[in-house]
């Protein structure tokens, strides 16, 4: 197994290089900070333009190839370079990181486990009520993008807030003014991000829910006609127990291969969620830094989201060979 | 269920003219089983077998056999009915609530079934999955179930037990599954265990191997058996009872002696007839034409009236109830007196005269193989890619077939016999050896030449429902290679209707697609294909496995008269001994990627000179009752051996039962030098690959 993840690694490490690399030049190419000193009231002289720019490794009179060969050195030493306002980028991208972990964690662990729940449970009672709801239920959320769910469920709660006159939901930010100042002391400020978190949490679940949901339904349906299955009825198992020892069991394990599919998708569904709950994670600072043309934050966060969709494969190869005895030993030379 | 709890059906065990014997312990009386409305696979069906009995179910795919199995223990799918009567030592157990059929399933009641690839649980260890029945039931400690696994291991022949019960179901062969099933089903001292086709995707010495394990559980546990056969051969060295099904019916049952001795319906006595045997005279098996009614016909007479030689009018007004036509012995038809004395009741077809043929000798040779070498590389390694063995699938043979024989190809799976023959087909140059197809070396060929080639050598599949385009006519199918090779238009048309004519198939079928056809029908489709190019060399892969017992035979005997009136060369490749026989003139053995015999087929057949020929052949059942039950040879140890790490010395060693009688000198052979095929003093014609050939 080690020797897998390390092969495994090193092909990684190589894909992250390229995407960055990409990205970058991308970035490099078609933003154009200079525009932002050009803007200011009274323009700054093109000499201290150019001065300044040089200094941030952001301008476009360097040649792009020099430029690139500044910042991947840069980045090798773990310097993202700075932002068009002279901020490093490294420190910010770690703070937003836990903000963008905090929002993002609960959503993906609670849409995972109740996906692959409720789609276990439609295909056990396939062509039922049970099954007919939630796969309409689930239709309606893959139809629903990101930002109208977000949206949607933002005035649900403010009905709910409205009608029980007390701020059950709150969705701006990720704590309140003032809440650890309460007569709860710090439990006070807990309890406040936990409400904050609940919308975007909810946003982030449903959307992943759906997609885990079908796909998890479908594995099920395969399994539960299995032999072995039967065969565990044979031996005295019930029904369910053999339907969740022996079938949901082996029917998990494409699901982890699915899991480093969507995790791309998470990452942009995170991107709205952000922007539209004004939480200051890595998704608003990346559309931020694309409008302000900050060619290092953009070129950083893409990084980011390449290292992160890459690790998410790799927790998903670590899944499957858990879970998969035949890949385990296929792996033994 | 139904509120028939009526006493023992006509098929019980104690049927009239046998004194009874002990309470049955499994007793199913008026069993019918309903899919979807109108889709009835078992039509009423009853039997009984006693403690320490076991009962052989015969019947061909689709005569109801796994459903009345299903219906038995309760695990029909949904949607499908079972009606009637399953009693386990008195209790009924048809309409129980669930919960109450678990705490008898796998306890009193257990089933092994067919594929014990997929009927294991691929992410549990097989120990945890044996000790799980325990637990389920005994409610023992998970210590305590996890060694009672690994005694079960033991005693059902799993070598080192107590490690192997710590692996996953892939890391053991279909042989050793089928153990584990085996010792599944016997951990809590069943009373009845039903098996159903325990040994249908083996080997036939593994089968062999099997049914020793299952005698062994037998005796263990002293359990009722009900074994599931589509075959009269396994089942007539093991049952003391044996009931024949066709569509959803029991149509014959009786003490296995009395039964294979005097069959009284048609459809026992084609089924008979229509198995090739590797024992006896050699015999043209007699096909039973047509084939079974679909499970949605209705019930107007006898479902084998119109298969059937003697059938009246009066077949066709009722369906016939079983009459007594011998001690204990009941068969359901209304001729039972025409039968008696078993007349040839089929037509025996009659073969087309044979032409005169100049000795083997003087006739040309149209495929050589000499030295032919496949080799698959097997790749590790954890960083790099790196060649980490070699599995030598085909490793050095050399054979050659003349104009108007056949050469049979037969072996273990993973023998190589397969790559072999697809090595062939390539008719390009192989890794190592010579392939010389019609005196052209396939090496030198160019695109051309290897088109033209094609026209003369051509192939048939093993499976008749894979290898033809569901989408394609049977027109279109036979068409195809004609338009390939660039007939014109109107002549395909004439030589379609040929075809068909030539394989026997009528001229309607052109229209068809493949779904419409039976087994049968879709292989001789697929003989008609390769016939279409008049070719002068046949590469038979596994013709008739795919197929039913009383089918096999038609297209067997349809291949021999192919050839007599064609005068085709066939490359028979087969795991079946017995089909062999039927049609191969010479028989090659394989093992391990080489040729261990090669020779004239009846002096193979009757005296094998190498020990690996000797123990396939004694591991063929063969349906004789009283020959299976004298003759006890032990079956062949082992599994077919890794094909990626041979043996030092002579590959067939680890398993071979000559080796194993040896004394010390004569053992170093065998030990250090890997056998050259070579000439035998007394034959000819034959070649062994053995250093002690000939010795018992």
């Amino acid at each position: 197994m080690a020797g897998f993840l390390l092969r495994r690694l090193a092909n990684y490490a190589v894909l992250v290089v390229l995407a960055a690399s990409l990205a970058y030049l991308l970035a490099a190419t078609a933003l154009h900070p200079r525009a932002n000193f050009e803007d200011r009231v009274p323009r700054p002289p093109d000499a201290v333009v150019d001065a300044e720019l040089s200094r941030l490794n952001l301008n476009d009179e360097v040649p792009l190839t020099e430029r690139y060969l500044t910042w991947g050195a840069g980045v090798l030493r773990g310097d993202f370079g700075r932002t068009w306002q002279g901020e490093p980028v490294t420190a910010e991208l770690w703070r937003r990181t836990w903000v963008s972990l905090r929002l993002l964690l609960a959503g993906t662990v609670a849409g995972c486990a109740l996906g692959v729940l409720l789609g276990a449970y439609a295909a056990v009672r396939q062509h039922r009520a049970p099954d007919r709801l939630i796969t309409l239920g689930s239709y309606l959320l893959l139809s629903a993008p990101v930002f109208v769910l977000a949206v949607l469920l933002q005035s649900a709660a403010q009905k709910v807030n409205d009608v029980t006159g007390v701020q059950v939901f709150e969705w701006l930010g990720e704590t309140g003014p003032g809440a650890s100042e309460g007569t709860f002391g710090a439990l006070g400020g807990l309890g406040d991000r936990v409400r904050h978190l609940l919308l975007p949490t909810a946003t982030i679940a449903l959307a992943q829910l759906a997609l885990y949901c079908r796909y998890q339904r479908s594995m099920m349906l395969d399994v539960l006609t299995a032999d072995f299955v039967r065969t565990a009825r044979a031996k005295g198992l019930r029904h369910r127990s053999a339907v969740l020892r022996h079938g949901l069991r082996t029917a998990l394990i494409p699901m982890t291969t699915y899991f480093a599919y969507t995790f791309g998708l998470l990452l942009l569904g995170g991107v709205f969620v952000e922007k539209i709950f004004g939480w200051h994670g890595l998704g608003e600072w990346l559309i931020d830094s694309i409008t302000r043309g900050d060619v290092h934050v953009v070129a950083a966060v893409n990084c980011f989201a390449a290292v992160a969709v890459l690790l998410a494969g790799l927790v998903s190869d670590v899944l499957h060979g858990t879970l998969d005895p035949r890949v385990r030993t296929g792996d033994a030379p | 269920m139904n509120g028939r709890e009526a006493g023992p059906g006509p098929f019980a065990r104690t049927a009239p003219g046998t004194a009874p014997g002990p309470p049955p312990v499994l007793e199913i009386t008026d069993l019918r089983v309903t899919y979807e409305p109108g889709v009835r696979a078992v039509r009423g069906l009853d039997f009984s077998v006693g403690p320490g009995e076991v009962l052989g179910v015969v019947g061909e795919s689709g005569s109801g056999k796994s459903a009345a199995a299903l219906a038995a223990v309760g695990l029909l799918p949904p949607g499908a009915r079972a009606e009637g009567s399953v009693r386990l030592r008195g209790r009924e157990l048809l309409g129980r609530p669930d919960a109450e059929l678990s705490r008898v399933r796998g306890k009193d009641l257990a089933m092994v079934f067919q594929d014990p690839l997929s009927a294991l649980t691929p992410v549990h260890t097989v120990g945890d999955q044996i000790a799980e029945t325990i637990r389920v039931h005994a409610g023992a400690t998970r210590a305590a179930a996890r060694a009672r696994a690994v005694e079960l291991l033991d005693l059902v022949g799993i070598p080192d037990a107590a490690r192997r019960a710590r692996a996953y179901p892939h890391e053991f062969s279909g042989g050793m599954r089928q153990r584990v099933m085996i010792a599944m089903a016997i951990a809590n001292d069943p009373v009845a265990i039903i098996a159903d086709e325990p040994t249908t995707a083996l080997d036939v010495t593994i089968q062999a191997q099997v049914l020793e394990v299952l005698r062994v559980a037998k005796e263990t546990t002293g359990a009722a058996i009900v074994l599931i056969a589509h075959d009269l051969g396994v089942v007539a060295g093991f049952a003391d009872r044996v009931m024949v099904m066709y569509a959803g019916r029991a149509v014959e049952s009786g003490p296995v002696g009395e039964v294979y001795a005097r069959p009284r319906m048609p459809y026992t006595i084609g089924l008979l007839k229509s198995l090739p045997r590797v024992a006896g005279p050699r015999v043209r098996p007699v096909p039973v034409e047509g084939a079974p009614p679909p499970a949605t016909a209705p019930d107007d007479g006898c479902a084998f009236a119109p298969r059937c030689p003697i059938a009246e009018p009066r077949c066709r007004d009722a369906v016939p109830p079983p009459v007594p036509v011998g001690p204990g012995h009941l068969a359901a038809c209304v001729r039972a007196d025409a039968t008696e004395g078993r007349a040839e009741i089929f037509p025996v077809p009659v073969p087309p005269p044979a032409p005169r043929r100049p000795p083997r000798d003087e006739r040309p040779v149209v495929l050589e193989v000499d030295g032919l070498v496949r080799h698959h590389p097997i790749y590790g390694g954890t960083f790099l890619k790196r060649r980490a063995g070699t599995v030598r699938a085909v490793d050095g043979i050399a054979f050659d077939v003349r104009e108007g024989e056949t050469l049979g190809v037969v072996g273990e799976s993973g023998c190589g016999k397969t790559t072999a023959l697809m090595e062939i087909l390539r008719l390009a140059a192989p890794q190592e050896g010579a392939v010389t197809v019609f005196g052209q070396d396939t090496a030198a060929l160019t695109a051309a030449r290897r088109k033209a080639l094609r026209r003369d050598l051509q192939v048939v599949f093993q499976d008749p429902f894979a290898s033809l385009d569901p989408r394609m006519r049977v027109a279109s199918i036979l068409a195809e290679p004609l338009a390939a090779h660039g007939v014109p238009r109107a002549r395909r048309r004439e030589r379609v209707r040929e075809l068909l004519d030539l394989v026997g198939l009528d001229p309607v079928y052109a229209g068809r697609y493949p779904h419409g056809l039976s087994g049968g029908q879709r292989q001789r489709v697929g003989i008609a294909r390769a016939l279409a190019l008049e070719p002068r060399l046949l590469l038979l892969d596994e013709p008739v496995a795919a197929l039913d017992v009383s089918v096999q035979a038609g297209i067997m005997n349809l291949l021999a008269d192919l050839q007599t009136r064609l005068g085709l060369a066939y490359l028979l490749v087969a795991h079946d001994l017995a089909v062999v026989r039927q049609v191969a003139d010479r028989v090659a053995v394989m093992y391990q990627g080489r040729l261990v015999e090669l020779g004239a087929a009846d002096a193979l057949y009757a005296a094998p000179a190498h020990p690996y020929t000797r123990a396939l052949l004694d591991a063929v059942p063969s349906p004789d009752p009283a020959r299976e039950r004298r003759r006890r040879v032990p079956p062949l140890p082992g599994d077919p051996p890794d094909p990626a790490a041979p043996p030092e010395g002579c590959r067939f060693r680890p398993r071979c039962p000559r080796y194993a009688a040896l004394d010390g000198d004569r053992r170093r052979l065998c030990e250090t030098t890997d056998p050259e095929p070579h000439r035998p003093a007394r034959d000819a014609d034959r070649r062994v690959a053995c250093h002690h050939p000939g010795e018992r």
